[in-house]
């Protein structure tokens, strides 16, 4: 995964637009899922008081992590609950593995959780001979395909139920050419389930992770995390440490935000508070930091840790429903993804912060309200003096600053040639004005507004009747 | 193990300055006029289906009527006896794989979302209310709560290993977001509301 | 009061109908309108590619333009934001600040400063309203659909009393065009489709013109409507404004 070379979003975009019938389908499923998000908080009459009392109970978190973490981990070992710590990616993988290698179980169940998806987990537990299979249908089935999720909350909604159909026949050998999704699913229940009946280790994601108690809330609408963890001797939650909330009553703030803000639900299925391991077994905790540490001394990109990762800011973004979410190569992809995954890599993320028109829908939607677009503004800020943008859109841009900056230059410039418009097409990495690909250009008028004003403004008139 | 210390240490080093104060729960308001109204309309709406009955004898009537006895049916409560077995609490829970039926009780449900809230001490075993094909959850009348407030409220400092709150049926919308009920859990839940 | 009169410069060189429009219109409000010779562009292009430091000339040169108005006035709610949001000048900071307080965009200033609720025109047409997101989402000219709060908006009202305007009620009520400033080109394939999109919205609806506070995202639209031979227009909201002549 991470060797192959990164396709640019502007690049996989036009990919992805190529076949219209399906942008418009995937666009129009997904602002199906806005508007279910709309009816749903729209019946709540403290919606933005909600939302701003999340923020504020995740603003106090991020200001006071350190300590709250060392809580957390004393009362979670209170409850005998077995804690780690991951400095990166790697140490995470290595922690799982290691557990998984002392009770010398080579198959995992594993819920969803797209910690394990930035760790890269799965191929790295695929090289030590250790088989997972992802119990959520949705990645069930991408997992099946070889496909990363294209969503954090709905990952196989970039395929259409004849593509699962397909899959499904080919690996659980369901009749070809049956679309039914009820069919296909009840397929995937019935193989999964034997799957959930032999595994010892199951591993989860983290929605919620109470300081004051311990204790973890995974929330599913399938059942799965539960179906993985009750039957498993071993239960591995992993969590970014950014999970954190103080006490157990803020679940009520957060639970009722996060299923509406997803999906429209007004809860999920479950929400599933784990305090203790079963007599007998075991429960990890693997606290991960993977860059979060870091993205807390941003101070302008700090408050993206307050992520509850519902997937809202996708389903609004008109960019992300019509180029699909492989177009962001990360982990977590729209706008949430482009302002944390530069953090993790400058360079190989560059483009991500570029991939919006900075609408400001996903700040809107957002049940933590993160400023998602002032910091894919910001982003693009930091980028450039980083030096992450092509040479010649940074000549070009500096010889828009000059001309813009001189009056006399510019009324030169824009004499001979309606300056601005014709140098954008400057700004791309390709001789074409992209402007004419699919758009004609506005006709020239005879004469700029500051030609008519010289002529016709009130005081040019008085001076003609002088 | 040095990460933990390498990790808390940078964030010490880079969380803000000051620590910026919690939010007063209260000003969220959590009135509703009718909570058993809102609390069937909900659970309808989640694919959840809600019986009103006077008593155990009601329930065991309808689960009589509605499920085939013959398969294997589970409870916790006492009062089910005749229709369920009650001394499953302590095997191998994946023995439960063949369970039909489940029914359990709840302490108390949420209005907003139908949900209901339930913890190890009245699961029997926490895998029961998923591994079951069918899910039956009795709560009281006087036991529905407005919102999410009221329900950590209640729960408060309450001890349990494990808790979980149900609401509807298992179910994903994964392929093509068409709703299919019974993913992996529970393919039906019945809520017994009782006076 | 003095105005002092911002015209985007792409609007100055491709659209001065729409700068003659606002100019009239608020004379006909009477103001003391007067567009300085020496404006440029208030730098948001380079801004918004990541390149806001070498807006310095730009910010300058706007602030020496613009010191004197009351008021700074413009026809496009994307310009004025970039001015609110980004102007600054390190040797006189309490000036820009004051200009960031003063500059409006047309609509926000009829309806706040002038106070004037309604403005009669003629305008016989199916109109659709495009929403441009910078004057919607951020100088809050009108409520966003995201939010669970009432509804208003500033250029609605204004267009109430145009006689013979028929608007029409969008399914994607303030959905992006796509222009997106260099986001137009850099990403053209998603920003084309995301133009197409809205104006497919407003086919449906059978409208003669489509109108907007932000010239820029009309431009956009235009250029794929043209393209499209569709018979819709684009029209600037002052010139509807303006529309019942001198």
């Amino acid at each position: 995964m991470s060797s192959k070379k990164i396709i640019e979003h502007s690049q996989a975009a036009t990919h992805f637009n190529k076949d219209v019938e399906r942008v418009n389908w995937h666009d129009e499923t997904l602002w199906f899922v806005r508007e279910k998000r709309d009816k749903s908080a729209h019946q709540i009459p403290d919606w933005e008081l909600l939302r701003e009392t999340a923020s504020q109970i995740k603003n106090n978190v991020l200001s006071n992590i350190h300590d709250y973490l060392i809580e957390f981990e004393a009362n979670a070992q209170k409850n005998g609950i077995i804690v780690h710590w991951a400095a990166d990616a790697k140490q995470h993988n290595e922690i799982v593995h290691s557990i998984m290698a002392k009770h010398d179980v080579k198959q995992m169940v594993k819920s969803k959780s797209m910690l394990t998806e930035e760790c890269h987990l799965n191929d790295y537990l695929a090289e030590k001979g250790i088989e997972v299979i992802d119990s959520d249908l949705g990645e069930y089935i991408v997992q099946l395909r070889k496909e990363p999720p294209s969503h954090i909350v709905l990952p196989a909604i970039h395929l259409k139920k004849e593509d699962v159909s397909e899959t499904f026949h080919e690996h659980l050998g369901t009749e070809k050419g049956n679309i039914d999704p009820q069919y296909l699913t009840e397929s995937a229940r019935l193989s999964l389930r034997n799957t959930f009946l032999t595994r010892k280790v199951a591993l989860t994601g983290v929605n919620f992770a109470i300081a004051e108690t311990g204790e973890i809330v995974v929330c599913t609408n399938e059942g799965n995390a539960d179906m993985g963890a009750h039957l498993a001797d071993v239960h591995i939650a992993s969590m970014g440490f950014e999970k954190l909330i103080p006490e157990r009553k803020h679940l009520g703030v957060f639970l009722r935000l996060l299923a509406r803000s997803a999906t429209g639900q007004p809860i999920t299925t479950f929400s599933s508070h784990f305090k203790k391991p079963r007599d007998g077994k075991e429960i990890h905790i693997v606290i991960v930091d993977n860059g979060r540490s870091t993205q807390l001394g941003r101070e302008d990109f700090r408050n993206s840790l307050k992520c509850i990762r519902c997937g809202a800011c996708m389903n609004t973004c008109p960019v992300y429903r019509r180029s699909g979410g492989h177009s962001y190569h990360n982990a977590v992809a729209g706008p949430i993804g482009s302002i944390l995954a530069p953090n993790l890599d400058m360079s190989k993320n560059a483009d991500l912060p570029f991939a919006s028109t900075l609408c400001g829908s996903c700040t809107n939607v957002c049940p933590v309200k993160i400023d998602i677009h002032d910091q894919l503004y910001k982003w693009r800020q930091v980028l450039v003096k980083e030096g992450h943008t092509p040479t010649s859109k940074t000549i070009a841009m500096n010889t828009m600053a000059k001309v813009l900056a001189n009056p006399t230059i510019f009324n030169i410039a824009g004499k001979s040639g309606r300056f601005v418009m014709k140098n954008i097409p400057g700004l791309v990495n390709n001789k074409m004005n992209k402007w004419y690909d699919q758009r004609e250009m506005p006709d020239v008028p005879e004469e700029s507004f500051r030609e008519w004003y010289k002529k016709n403004s009130r005081e040019a008139k008085a001076k003609d009747n002088e | 193990m040095s990460s933990k210390a390498d990790i808390l240490n940078k964030i010490k080093q880079n969380q803000p300055a000051f620590i910026t104060d919690l939010p007063d729960l209260n000003l969220l308001s959590s009135e509703n006029a009718d909570v058993l109204a809102t609390y069937k309309t909900v659970l309808q709406n989640i694919g959840g289906d809600l019986v009103e009955v006077a008593s155990y004898a009601e329930i065991l009537d309808y689960i009589k009527k509605n499920y085939a006895l013959e398969k294997r049916i589970i409870t916790t409560i006492s009062e089910l006896s005749e229709i369920a077995s009650l001394d499953w609490t302590s095997d191998d829970p994946h023995s439960l794989a063949d369970v039909e039926l489940n029914v359990i009780k709840a302490h108390f449900g949420v209005a907003e979302n139908s949900a209901l809230w339930v913890t190890d001490d009245v699961l029997g075993q926490r895998i029961s209310p998923f591994i079951a094909q069918y899910l039956a959850i009795i709560v009281h009348k006087n036991d529905i709560l407005a919102t999410m407030h009221q329900a950590y409220e209640r729960i408060g400092n309450q001890q349990y290993g494990f808790g979980t709150f149900i609401a509807g049926p298992s179910k994903t919308a994964d392929i093509e977001q068409s709703l299919v009920l019974g993913a992996h859990g529970a393919r039906g839940l019945i809520v017994f509301m009782l006076d | 009061m003095k105005i002092g009169l911002f015209i985007p410069c792409y609007v100055d060189q491709f659209y001065p109908k729409v700068g003659i429009a606002t100019y009239e219109l608020l004379q006909k409000l009477d103001c003391d309108v007067h567009f300085p010779m020496g404006q440029t562009c208030c730098g948001q292009p380079m801004a918004n590619s990541g390149y806001q430091y070498l807006t310095k000339g730009c910010d300058a040169n706007f602030i020496a333009n613009f010191a004197g108005f009351d008021y700074i006035v413009c026809p496009s709610g994307s310009c004025v934001l970039h001015v609110k949001e980004h102007l600054h000048d390190q040797n006189q900071e309490e000036v820009a600040a004051e200009m960031r307080r003063k500059v409006f965009e047309l609509t926000e200033f009829i309806t706040d400063i002038l106070k004037v609720d309604s403005i009669h025109g003629n305008f016989p047409y199916r109109v659709g309203m495009h929403v441009s997101c910078h004057g919607q989402r951020g100088l809050k000219l009108s409520q966003m659909t995201e939010l669970n709060a009432p509804f208003f908006s500033k250029p609605e009202q204004l267009l109430h009393n145009i006689k013979g305007l028929d608007l029409v009620s969008l399914s994607r009520k303030d959905e992006c065009c796509g222009f997106g400033g260099t986001f137009c080109v850099t990403e053209e394939a998603v920003s084309v489709k995301m133009g197409q999109d809205r104006i497919k919205d407003h086919e449906n609806q059978h409208v003669d013109y489509i109108t907007g506070g932000d010239m820029s995202c009309l431009m956009h639209l235009e250029g794929i409507l043209k393209r499209q031979k569709s018979p819709i227009k684009t029209i600037h909201i002052a010139e509807i404004l303006n529309s019942l002549g001198n």
